[in-house]
């Protein structure tokens, strides 16, 4: 398809402006004008209009196909909560810190508040900033917080420690908040090798940074026992609550021993993914750290009163510009209000039902490394089909060709060859059996007729992309 | 019975799927989770259907009062949106899919983003663009790592003319490095240069500056990148991407790396966001950029498309040496903003621009015809300028509030000596009147001496 710059015919016009109605102002200075305008399209609204259907066309989206990226969470986005989100379009965030701006915003930091108090109770925290703009920004932000910590009192820590089945932004963002990393095996039985881990512990460690259920889709059955090894040198327990879709009900990080949690709005709380963002990664803490949330912080009198508490000595500062990505939140709080108690409970039962479903069907046909009930996601290797020279990557590309989103590929690491299913709640049953049997007859078409595989996808508006070209030569945007 | 909002199976279908796993109930499939761990409280309130929640979504809503009539900016602005922006980008094609990982099937959003890219670097004068940032504080912090990786040094020298917010980001994100992180204090509203001159040594990586800068003026930006250059340093300007329609780009003034948020195009107030952070540099930095990138590229049978490129540099292959910890970035708003420009084009950016510019003189005369008042800037400002009152601009700003004026932000909380400074934002929305109007409610507040 065309790029719109292809389209663009000089001189056309796309929306019309409100005219002026005030005088014309004398002409900047040249050195500070614009020499030539900004090669942008020129398009009518019309063919604009044509363009971006008809690219958004050329996606697979939740609405359009069942999508079980592990790790994900890709759930159905009620309709409801978009409309709910455009009701504050119009509210300026600088308002709340106009000197009594907080008066014109009590709806606003009210929701805030409430939504912190809401998940707080899911996670077992105390508080919750809703600052943090992405998982991996509260990951970020949740080490600092810990770091502010360490700080406080005095601690000399020098690392974090991870397992190797985590999510890259864990060590990635642990790296940013200043810390060496150190990375602990897998256990044949899925969980972090207690030995190993044991071993590596010391007063140097600040954090260890866990996903529970981990990224293989388990839930580790020591993880009181790690968070009191990890207690009992100071460092403190980060959660990566990616994985939080698994267990809303059911068991609180609070309440084995994490002390600081970040939340995927756009995961668990049922927020649209956006084709890569915007989420939304609010942060939750245990008491000892509360003196360290970044600022505006939102606080509560006893008459009900929001108001910002903007500055307070030992805060990690401002993680971002003003209170977050604030309408994923009101989705994120319509859809709690909405499901309630028993809805979020049911969510984790029925994702946790559907991912044993899938896993069970499926265990004839591929590798599971670690065969054991899992929780949300379950993740196959694709080492058997390898044998007839079909890699998951080729498995994917299959699955496309049938109107499937693939599952994860190759992740997480530590698993060869990685197919990693997360169906989420809000699939059915015959949605998971149509894509059951399109597995299953991928696998059969890998011993039978591997290169139909491997020429997958024919159906797509282009086929397999030359990624080490796209690499080499970095065209990465069209210059005039 | 199942009442359970989108979880779809029926008692039967759960008892199939049951014995298919050899559960006896879905509580048997929690068997992992030690009894001892399990959660003992759930205070989460009764659910509700769809239309009680919007209900009570509005009921939140309206405890606001009415939006005001916004003359305060600090990072967001109130520009129109034209239709098509919202329901474009809110085809679920778009915003139900995720991160482009697989190609052949995401060419939709690829595609965009590509556009994006193209828009951000023809927009900016500069040669390369990633998918997004969460924001424009974040993106200037993420530049300042930036160039903290492309020159090995460990020092970031700071405009105290950049937004007060981006610059307590930039301290956060380098709280526990080992980076020092020098400001220089404005000079009449504007940068420093002698103070400047001070500091740019060998051990400098980066200057950032903001243009228009927070008390809304514009300066030149030219001889700051040949003295910052000649020190071997990068200068990294945060730019207001509206403004661009009229003033020269980042690129021709010679800057290495432009950011900037992109609420301005086509995302709302929202308070607050979502938003999205944009970035651009010279085609030699791009390996040390964060985030996500889009590349072009052909099929197996020549075909052009687009696939994310680069993700040697990220998390999910590098972990703790990643470029960045970004994973998701804000590809919705991004995309929001490229049909923002693309719906006003070309010539209309430039028409924008220009309108927003004629209403903040307009309103830049107005106000400072108003007896005590005076303007900060004696040089020029885009659509953002400052005041100096009489006295106090804190209290005269929360009277106007009670009025439905968002009268400006006072400069108090953010700059020593600054009580009775007070900057006044005018985008194209404002009319005359309501101009007029502050003008008005400005005057007799001074003149009944609330101050």
């Amino acid at each position: 398809m065309e790029l719109i710059y292809e389209k663009s015919v000089p001189g056309r016009r796309g929306v019309k402006l409100p005219a002026s109605d005030v005088p014309s102002a004398s002409a900047l200075p040249e050195g500070l004008l614009r020499t030539e305008p900004a090669g942008l399209a020129e398009i009518s609204e019309l063919d604009l209009v044509r363009h971006f259907t008809n690219l958004s066309r050329r996606n697979f989206s939740v609405d359009t196909n069942f999508y079980p990226l592990g790790s994900c969470t890709m759930k159905y986005n009620a309709k409801v909560l978009e409309n709910t989100a455009a009701l504050f379009a119009p509210f300026h965030p600088m308002t709340a810190l106009l000197p009594g701006g907080e008066e014109f915003c009590q709806g606003s930091l009210g929701m805030l508040y409430d939504l912190g108090q809401m998940l707080a109770d899911i996670t077992g925290m105390d508080e919750v900033t809703s600052q943090p703009l992405a998982g991996a920004h509260g990951e970020m932000t949740g080490i600092l917080l810990i770091s502010a910590y360490h700080r406080a009192k005095g601690n000399r820590k020098k690392y974090v420690l991870v397992p190797d089945s985590s999510h890259g932004t864990n060590p990635a963002s642990a790296t940013i908040a200043g810390y060496e990393v150190i990375t602990v095996p897998t256990a044949p039985y899925g969980d972090m090798d207690m030995e190993l881990f044991r071993q590596a512990m010391n007063d140097e460690v600040a954090a260890v940074m866990m996903t529970c259920p981990n990224t293989l889709g388990l839930f580790n059955p020591h993880i009181k026992e790690i968070s009191d090894i990890a207690h009992s040198f100071d460092a403190l327990m980060y959660y990566d609550g990616a994985n939080l879709n698994a267990i809303m009900g059911k068991v609180k990080p609070g309440d084995v021993g994490f002390d600081v949690v970040h939340v995927n709005l756009h995961k668990t709380f049922g927020t649209p993914h956006g084709g890569g963002g915007p989420g939304s990664g609010p942060v939750g803490v245990k008491k000892a750290l509360i003196p360290f949330l970044p600022q505006p912080r939102i606080v509560m009198d006893d008459d009900g009163v929001l108001s910002l508490e903007t500055f307070r000595p030992g805060s990690i500062g401002r993680a971002a510009n003003f209170f977050g990505n604030f309408g994923i939140m009101v989705r994120a709080y319509a859809y709690i209000i909405m499901l309630g108690r028993e809805g979020l409970i049911r969510v984790s039962e029925q994702a946790v039902l559907n991912a044993n479903y899938i896993m069970e069907r499926l265990k004839p046909f591929y590798d599971l490394p670690y065969d054991q009930t899992c929780m949300h996601e379950c993740v196959f290797s694709a080492s058997r089909q390898l044998a007839h020279g079909v890699h998951a990557i080729d498995i994917a590309k299959f699955l496309i060709d049938r109107g499937f989103h693939p599952p994860t590929v190759y992740f997480p690491l530590i698993v060869k060859e990685a197919i990693m299913i997360e169906p989420t709640e809000t699939e059915s049953k015959a949605a998971m059996d149509a894509f059951i049997e399109v597995m299953i007859e991928a696998a059969r078409t890998a011993g039978s007729d591997p290169q139909a595989l491997l020429d997958a996808p024919l159906t797509m508006p282009v086929s397999r992309l030359d990624e080490t070209k796209a690499a080499r030569e970095l065209n990465v945007c069209c210059l005039v | 019975m199942n009442d359970s909002h989108y979880c779809p199976h029926t008692e039967e279908e759960i008892r199939e799927m049951l014995s298919v796993v050899g559960a006896s109930s879905v509580e048997e499939l929690f068997a992992p989770i030690p009894p001892e761990l399990r959660a003992k409280t759930f205070n989460i309130p009764p659910g509700m259907s769809e239309f009680e929640t919007f209900a009570r979504m509005q009921d939140i809503v309206a405890d606001n009062g009415a939006a005001m009539v916004n003359f305060i900016g600090g990072g967001f602005y109130d520009h129109i949106i034209p239709a098509v922006v919202d329901h474009l980008s809110g085809r679920a094609e778009f915003y139900t899919a995720y991160t482009p990982y697989q190609p052949e099937c995401s060419q939709g959003t690829l595609q965009a983003l590509f556009e994006y890219q193209t828009a951000i670097c023809r927009l900016t004068g500069l040669d390369v663009s990633n998918a997004s940032l969460y924001d424009g504080a974040t993106a200037c912090a993420e530049a300042a790592m930036m160039a903290l990786r492309a020159t090995g040094r460990n020092r970031i020298v700071v405009d105290g003319c950049v937004s007060p917010f981006s610059r307590q980001v930039l301290k956060t994100y380098l709280y526990n490095q080992d980076v020092e992180v020098v400001e220089i204090t404005p000079l009449d509203g504007l940068l420093n240069r002698a103070a400047l001159a001070a500091v740019l040594d060998g051990r400098v990586a980066a200057v950032l500056v903001q243009n228009p800068n927070f008390f809304g003026g514009i300066e030149d930006l030219s001889p700051l990148a040949s003295q910052i250059h000649a020190a071997g340093a990068l200068l990294v300007a945060s730019v207001y991407p509206v403004s661009l329609g009229l003033i020269r780009s980042p690129g021709e003034m010679g800057v290495d790396i432009a950011v900037g948020d992109g609420q301005s195009l086509g995302n709302p107030l929202s308070f607050g966001g979502p938003s999205f952070g944009f970035i651009a540099a010279k085609k030699s930095l791009i390996r040390n950029m964060p985030g996500r990138i889009v590349g072009e590229t052909i099929d197996k049978n020549g075909k052009r498309g687009f696939v994310l490129t680069l993700q040697a540099r990220e998390q999910h292959i590098k972990r703790h040496k990643a470029t960045s910890n970004i994973c998701s970035n804000q590809g919705l708003c991004a995309l929001r903003g490229l049909i923002f420009l693309s719906s006003v084009g070309k010539e209309g950016l430039a028409d924008l621009a220009r309108l927003n510019w004629d209403k903040a003189e307009y309103a830049k005369a107005r106000l400072a015809g108003i007896p005590g008042v005076t303007v900060l800037q004696s040089a020029p400002t885009f659509n953002e300028f400052t005041l100096f009152l009489p006295g106090p601009a804190a209290p005269i700003v929360t009277e106007l509030l009670k009025q439905g004026i968002a009268a400006g932000v006072p400069l108090g909380d953010y700059y020593e000596d600054s009580v009775n400074t007070l900057v006044v934002t005018v985008t194209e929305k404002r009319t005359k009147k309501e101009i007029d109007r502050l003008a008005d409610a400005l005057q007799a507040e001074l003149e009944c001496g609330h101050i």
